[in-house]
């Protein structure tokens, strides 16, 4: 029986390599791919509590982050491919539109 | 019912031909409106008959207006005086019509010309038979109307279409305090309607009103406020400016509406309140100066003017002055005893003018009223001539004619006034030498010596026709014999028949002085009527060259005379200028554009700017949005571990 | 509740009347050619005018209460309803309302060539909005409809207005906008001092302390204040009057600047009545300065359209000058000047939208005797011009009269200051009369003549002519639906609600002041 803690800190690195990724990669394909990592990171730590407190809850949970998941990688892939046509680049840094 | 026929026909009229007239009508305009005017005429000889049988009409139609408290009818009040008013305003409407059918012949107004008539005795019938004050008004504001649509009747002209502006605005100030006048009445007596007011007026003696701190006498401040609105209507001292400019308006309109009817609605109504005025000396005297300076004011003008039009209106102003000199007085029924000589005198001098000049636009094409380019016109037009002097003689008090009755009367009230009186019959006497000289200057100037016009035009002139003559004939008539209702009784015993026939609406106003002293007065007027006379009669046959050797002399009093006291132009430097100026400079320009419109867009143009700045945070760089993100989570988790 | 009548009515009339300009607009979504969309409006607002009809015959005049009433539940776990109903106040603005959406979607027949359907839903969903607002009895119901009607007006503006357009209706938006957002406060605050209830009957009932009343008078204050407009705060009205197709100007000044007032005589005035009497002085202040200042202004106005819309902020002085002098001759004169103002009002925007048609230019320098090229037009835009300066016989007098009666009532020097108003009205309105018709013809159309009216615009004018002269000699027809709720009022802002003593005090400082 592997202990709960041991989960959690799974989870805890998981969630830091997606973080870091996140913030320190500049390809969006790879910043897509840390947010999943940490939703999966969340998700990992869901189904260890949701064991471990014998609860149904934390595994509907994580069923819905995984719709979510799905949904928002369409829709994140979507607006890269429509912005890929717009602006033939994936660097993060090149997309500053929005800058005030 | 019949009563109110009396103005719906001419507003039949009106409206048919108004409607219809453009189209259809067209130069038939006057089958519409004579008729009208002349049924109108014949219901007030009916009205007449009725009311000197001993009636006194008071019909309520309909209320107008309800609210609250308020309550005013829509109703007619026949008594004495309205019938005088009556005849006279369709009388003189009549034979004007019948004038204008010539006058006005060819046109391309002429349908809107009568239409507008029409409207105009409308109102003034409705200005003279209303049974209540707001009604009154009414008819007030509605002659001022007619007024300003006949002034500018040729409104392609920007003079004429400036004068009925002018005439119309500087009428609105007098307004403004009949109306103000009119509310205190409501507010005073708690009804607008005459025979509810009048009767209420003595008890209301000695009530004040706070004004500014002041107590001052309530039916004083009335009788004022309403005599505010008279020298608006009868362009008395200070707001005379509008009629003389007035003149711009076709010849007949000169003649009805500012000679005959509307000018003296102001005089009717003061006669009217009568026991509202008698009440307040304060009032009475005001009227009575306002009246006499005015009456020598406007003569002086009159002397120097050449306009053929201006001279006979500023002598109406003159006369009119008379009528308020009588007013203030209190020989009301004097005052309406000239008012009605007045009116066909006047009318005729106007009408004789027009025909004057209705000849000189045949001859050349274009209005000619400048004096200086007639002379002799009087082997061209003999019968204009002929009614000419009839008319003058009248107006100055040539005994015998209707001028000198009403004159004298208005005269001798004012000796017998104490003090004021004496010295206001010292104006009027002086006005009347005036009025003497400048109306046989007119005559010598226009229709003696040689035509002083091109040859062209001289072999056009010729006498009018008789749509316009016999008209003139009616009037003549009038001129003449008008007066003899009203002899005085020292020289025959109930002579004075029309105050006779007033004394129940306008009092019975008493005289205290001997024989002596009337015919003292009598003879100074006759004595200012002849000299008047001898000094035009010097000046403009005997020594022609006389008058401009004068005029060089007195220059400045020339030019003072000649520029009307520059009344004009200190309206416009004190009134219109600032009011245009400070309303495109000051108001739009710097409250408007300046400190309103400064808040109202200052306020986002400060939260544009601080927002300009705030929005420098958004870098647009990806990762460091990210980094704020995790920052934030960071904190706040870190805040609920450690505050936990 | 013994302060309403039902419907008597079969059907739910009211209801009826409201939404049946919206239903139009859904139906002429459907529609696809410009003449059938132009020819669907008129018939909607025509049909929604017929309804209103039966309002006119089975008004009872014997009673101050609300009327036709519907009531029903709406969220009733907030006390919120679905209240509606008419007094003799509102009853003139729903017909005032409905006859100018028929007029304004005649005089947009020719001059509305793009977005037609657009257009004319815009004017659809803000009739309805505006007979909401005249017939709601429920702040909610009330506030939804007030803002609701923002919209079709801030499009219309900015879609199909003049040249400045933007910067027109994004002023208009948020200047309305902002006051509206304090009256919402306001009505927050109502609604838990009167016992969680938006109804605004009971609301008016409700006996405020004095400060709070004079908090929430100020709250409602800003939102009447900007729309009627009020002196300092009128200067959305120029640009958005200017800036708008015909149409909308129409609608603007005749009936939406009257919600403004309207909403003092339905919510300022019963609900914070020691608060109305506290708060007199100073309107009546502004209105005197709105008086003069908007006359005065005309004076120097070159754009015809900017001319009438400064003239709106002097005669909507004289409405609030009315309304605040407190007596039945003022709030009468005053209710009355508001349809009138919108009849006058109306009927010059018209006017000068007919003839921008044709000249395309709104300069008044750039007319000029043309009375003799359209003796009509001319002859009609007279009418309407003695109606604004107060004529007697025209609608204008019986308003300004009762007003500056009602005022000089209230003060002396308020009615005669408030009477030199219309010699000033009197001179900017003659003015702009010469310079537009009087003169020699301005010689840009010698060549190509202007056509004068046609019988569509004299159709369009023509009710509004009617009613000038109707008003003017027949006030009666119109007064006696509010003299009941009038004195009503009255009565109302006279009992007070608690603090009158308090009052007494403030005021006595306030006079002392001056």
């Amino acid at each position: 029986m592997v202990p709960l803690s041991w989960y959690i800190v799974l989870s805890a690195i998981v969630f830091s390599i997606g973080m870091f990724g996140f913030l320190v990669r500049r390809n969006l394909i790879i910043i897509f791919l840390s947010i999943e990592l940490m939703l999966n990171a969340v998700n990992i730590s869901l189904v260890a509590f949701s064991h471990y407190l014998q609860s149904i809850n934390g595994q509907i949970l994580v069923f819905f982050v995984i719709t979510v998941a799905a949904a928002e990688a369409a829709i994140g892939l979507a607006i890269l491919i429509a912005f890929y046509r717009n602006k033939p680049t994936v660097e993060a840094d090149e997309i500053n539109l929005l800058k005030g | 019912m019949k009563y109110v026929l009396i103005p719906l026909l001419p507003l039949i009229a009106f409206a048919i031909n108004i409607l219809f007239g453009r189209k259809y009508i067209k130069d038939k305009a006057h089958w519409v409106s004579v008729p009208a005017v002349i049924m109108s005429f014949i219901l007030a000889v009916g009205a007449f008959m009725d009311v000197k049988a001993g009636k006194v009409i008071n019909i309520n139609l309909y209320d107008w207006i309800v609210s609250g408290n308020f309550n005013v009818t829509i109703g007619f009040l026949i008594d004495r005086l309205t019938v005088v008013m009556l005849l006279v305003v369709t009388s003189i409407s009549s034979l004007i019509f019948i004038y204008s059918v010539g006058y006005m012949r060819g046109d391309k107004g002429y349908y809107r010309f009568f239409a507008y008539l029409s409207l105009f005795v409308f109102s003034m019938l409705i200005l003279v038979m209303a049974n209540n004050f707001l009604l009154l008004y009414f008819g007030w504001e509605a002659v001022g109307l007619c007024s300003y649509f006949l002034i500018g009747f040729w409104f392609d002209r920007k003079s004429a279409a400036n004068a009925g502006k002018k005439a119309f605005v500087v009428n609105r100030f007098g307004d403004f305090g009949f109306g103000l006048g009119i509310i205190l009445i409501f507010l005073t007596f708690g009804s607008l309607e005459y025979l509810q007011v009048f009767p209420g007026a003595h008890s209301i003696v000695g009530q004040t009103l706070n004004i500014f701190g002041h107590e001052v006498d309530t039916i004083t401040v009335i009788c004022l406020l309403l005599f505010c609105g008279a020298v608006g209507k009868s362009a008395q001292i200070p707001l005379h400016v509008w009629l003389p400019d007035a003149m711009e308006g076709p010849t007949p309109v000169s003649a009805l509406i500012h000679a005959a009817t509307m000018v003296t609605a102001g005089v009717f109504m003061v006669a009217r309140c009568n026991p509202l005025f008698v009440l307040s000396p304060v009032a009475m005297n005001t009227v009575a100066v306002v009246g006499g300076v005015t009456a020598i004011f406007a003569a002086t003008i009159a002397l120097v003017q050449n306009d053929i039009k201006r001279v006979i209106a500023y002598s109406t102003v003159s006369q009119l002055g008379y009528m308020f000199l009588a007013l203030g007085m209190g020989a009301f029924s004097a005052a309406i005893f000239h008012l009605y000589t007045h009116a066909y005198f006047k009318a005729l001098l106007f009408l004789a003018s027009g025909s004057v000049i209705h000849a000189l636009h045949h001859a050349k094409h274009d209005d000619e009223q400048n004096m200086q380019k007639m002379g002799g016109l009087r082997k061209y037009m003999p019968i204009t001539y002929l009614v000419f002097i009839l008319a003058t003689l009248s107006i100055t008090g040539i005994p015998g004619l209707a001028g000198f009755f009403s004159k004298d009367e208005i005269l001798w009230r004012a000796y017998m006034g104490g003090n004021l009186g004496k010295f206001l019959w010292f104006l009027g006497t002086t006005a009347a030498l005036l009025t003497a000289f400048y109306s046989w200057r007119l005559i010598y100037m226009t229709f003696h010596g040689k035509f002083r016009g091109t040859q062209e035009s001289e072999r056009h002139l010729r006498e009018s026709s008789p749509v316009i003559t016999v008209p003139l004939m009616f009037l003549a008539v009038g001129a003449v014999a008008a007066g003899w209702v009203g002899i005085p009784p020292l020289f025959m015993e109930h002579g004075d028949r029309i105050g006779a026939f007033l004394a129940p609406v306008l009092g019975h106003s008493e005289g205290h002085g001997t024989h002596a002293e009337e015919f003292m007065v009598l003879g100074a007027s006759i004595a200012v009527a002849l000299g008047g006379w001898f000094i035009a009669h010097r000046m403009y046959i005997k020594r022609p060259e006389l008058p401009q050797k004068i005029m060089d002399k007195f220059q400045p009093v020339h030019r003072l005379l000649f520029n009307k006291y520059w009344v004009d132009e200190l309206y416009d430097k004190t009134i219109v200028q600032p009011l245009l100026k400070g309303s495109e400079k000051v108001i739009l320009g710097i409250v408007d554009a300046k400190i309103i419109e400064g808040v109202v867009n200052g306020v986002p143009a400060l939260i544009g700017a601080f927002s300009r700045r705030l929005r420098r945070i958004q870098t647009g760089i990806f990762s460091y949005y990210g980094l704020v993100m995790a920052l934030g989570a960071l904190i706040i988790i870190g805040t609920m571990i450690f505050l936990k | 509740m013994e302060e309403i009548i039902l419907n008597k009515l079969s059907y739910p009339i009211l209801s009826l009347i409201v939404f049946l300009p919206v239903l139009g607009a859904l139906l002429i979504m459907f529609l696809k050619k410009a003449r059938h969309i132009r020819w669907a409006t008129l018939f909607v607002t025509i049909a929604a005018f017929i309804a209103a009809l039966p309002l006119w015959s089975h008004f009872d005049k014997t009673t101050y209460k609300m009327q036709f009433v519907e009531l029903y539940h709406w969220i009733p776990s907030m006390g919120i309803n679905y209240f509606i109903g008419i007094d003799g106040i509102s009853v003139l603005f729903i017909f005032l309302t409905l006859l100018l959406g028929v007029l304004s979607v005649l005089v947009s027949f020719r001059s509305i060539e793009t977005k037609v359907k657009e257009f004319h839903m815009s004017i659809l969903v803000m009739e309805t909005a505006i007979l909401g607002v005249f017939v709601s009895l429920d702040f909610l119901l009330f506030y939804i409809f007030w803002e609701t009607m923002l919209i079709p007006m801030f499009l219309l503006i900015g879609v199909w207005g003049g040249s400045n357009r933007v910067y027109a209706a994004i002023k208009f938006f948020l200047y309305t906008l902002v006051g509206s957002l304090l009256m919402l406060v306001g009505i927050v605050v109502a609604y838990f001092y009167g016992g969680q209830t938006l109804n605004i009957l009971a609301l008016s009932s409700v006996q405020y302390p004095l400060h709070i009343q004079v908090w929430l008078f100020m709250a409602f204050f800003a939102a009447f204040a900007v729309k009627v407009p009020m002196f300092p705060v009128h200067t959305w009205l120029p640009d958005a009057h200017t800036e708008a197709p015909t149409a909308g100007s129409v609608i603007l000044a005749g009936v939406l600047i009257k919600m403004g007032a309207y909403g003092f005589l339905r919510f300022s005035m019963p609900m914070f009545p020691d608060a109305t009497v506290l708060f007199a002085w100073p309107i009546l202040i502004l209105s005197i300065i709105a008086i003069i200042y908007g006359a005065v202004i005309c004076l120097a106005q070159k754009d015809f359209k900017r001319l009438i819309a400064y003239s709106s902020v002097s005669h909507m002085g004289f409405v609030t000058l009315g309304l605040f002098a407190l007596n039945s001759q003022g709030l009468e004169g005053g209710i009355l000047q508001m349809v009138n103002h919108g009849i006058i009002t109306g009927a010059l925007f018209l006017m000068v939208g007919i003839i921008y048609e044709r000249t395309h230019t709104r300069v008044i320098a750039d007319y000029g005797g043309i009375a003799h090229a359209v003796p009509w037009y001319a002859g009609i835009f007279m009418i309407f011009t003695l109606a604004s300066i107060g004529l007697p016989g025209t609608n204008g007098f019986i308003g300004e009269f009762l007003i500056i009666l009602g005022a000089f009532k209230a003060h002396m020097i308020i009615g005669v200051l408030s009477a030199l108003g219309i010699i000033i009205g009197a001179a900017y309105m003659l003015r702009l009369y010469q310079q537009v018709f009087f003169e020699k013809l301005n010689s840009s159309y010698e060549n190509h003549p202007l056509p004068d009216l046609n019988l569509r615009e004299v159709i369009t004018l023509l009710p509004l002519i009617v009613l000038v002269f109707w008003i003017g000699f027949y006030p009666e027809t119109f007064l006696s639906y509010m003299h009941l709720s009038v004195e009503n009022l009255i009565q109302q802002v006279n009992a007070g609600s608690g603090g009158r003593h308090l009052l007494a005090e403030y005021i006595k400082i306030f006079r002392g002041a001056f």
